[in-house]
């Protein structure tokens, strides 16, 4: 596969080995970051899954509370109670490397530990579904965060996969292959070269013998 | 020290104030936009998104898909489950694997 031109050099031979020897090396080495991603990212996208059908049943069911407590109470008195939010949450966000892919990871606090500050509202006007609907949601958050954690993780992750995959790819399949043909190419051409020259030298000596001495060795 | 938002329907997501997430109602393609780029440019480590939103903004979406954070996540509005999210997980799997084979036998 020696499409492109290469002088048939020793200098380019040693160039050459020396390529193939680091593409080699290169090689196995993403190899082995490839496996081992993929190994980590394969459990991590069941965890994914799975939290997520989870996520998505606690949402649809803290919804179909919402709307009932919206059809027992004015949409006014509603909009009221949920006007001034009493608990706050601050997320704090590290990133951890998983094989030099940095992934995310959230840790939240919420502005006061009580838990019954989710409800911002009197009980005296609002009607009690809406506090069954609140708390639907509030059960299902620590496991949206970690929802966000997983999913954003697993996306990274797989860009990530499939560019290992193309380096390693790219390596095992071109690279290689390129780096051997040149190397072969070379090698070729040296000792075509070095083979003309002998027969070239044993020539003249043939000549200059007949010049000197009317002699010929045949 | 990062927030949590949620964009979408006024409908879908007024709950979540309750809980101390931060909820931007939005109506129109533009205003969401708008919205999406603004928190994620600001100190929002995760962002919700109700699944017929996010249909409407795939490629703002995909453009912070590569950036660490912010997270950006598809959840079910108060219309019903799309499907949206499961489907984007199983594109990960695609795109890592090269095809689905853990979640074929699902649907």
């Amino acid at each position: 596969m020696a499409s492109t031109q290469v002088n048939p050099t020793r200098m380019e031979l040693t160039r050459m080995k020396k390529k193939r020897i680091t593409a080699i090396r290169g090689h196995k080495l993403l190899k082995d970051k490839r496996d081992e991603l993929m190994r980590q990212y394969l459990d991590l996208v069941r965890e994914n899954m799975e939290v997520r059908k989870r996520v998505e049943a606690g949402i649809l069911s803290a919804n179909k509370n919402f709307v009932i407590a919206k059809a027992g109470m004015s949409e006014a008195a509603l909009n009221t109670a949920l006007m001034a939010p009493k608990q706050e949450i601050n997320l704090v966000a590290g990133e951890k490397n998983v094989m030099s892919v940095n992934i995310p990871t959230f840790e939240y606090k919420t502005r006061t530990a009580d838990e019954n500050d989710i409800y911002s509202y009197g009980f005296a006007f609002t009607s009690s579904d809406l506090d069954g609907a609140v708390k639907s949601l509030a059960d299902i958050l620590p496991d949206m965060i970690r929802l966000a954690e997983c999913e954003k993780a697993c996306q990274l992750m797989a860009a990530e996969i499939e560019k290992t995959r193309r380096r390693v790819n790219a390596l095992e399949h071109v690279i290689i292959p390129e780096a051997e043909a040149n190397i072969k190419y070379i090698t070729m051409k040296l000792d075509e070269n070095e083979r003309s020259t002998q027969i070239r030298l044993m020539k003249v000596k043939d000549m200059m013998l007949e010049e000197a001495h009317k002699y010929s060795e045949k | 020290m990062y927030k949590i938002a949620v964009i979408g329907d006024y409908d879908s997501i007024y709950g979540f104030a309750t809980l101390g997430l931060s909820i931007c109602p939005v109506k129109t393609r533009e205003e969401a936009r708008d919205k999406l780029h603004q928190l994620a440019g600001g100190k929002y480590g995760i962002i919700y998104i109700t699944e017929a939103v996010a249909a409407e903004l795939k490629e703002e979406i995909a453009e912070y898909q590569e950036q660490t954070f912010p997270a950006i996540l598809q959840i079910p509005g108060v219309s019903g489950n799309t499907g949206a999210g499961v489907e984007g997980v199983k594109k990960t799997v695609e795109q890592a694997v090269g095809s689905d084979i853990l979640f074929a036998e699902d649907n």
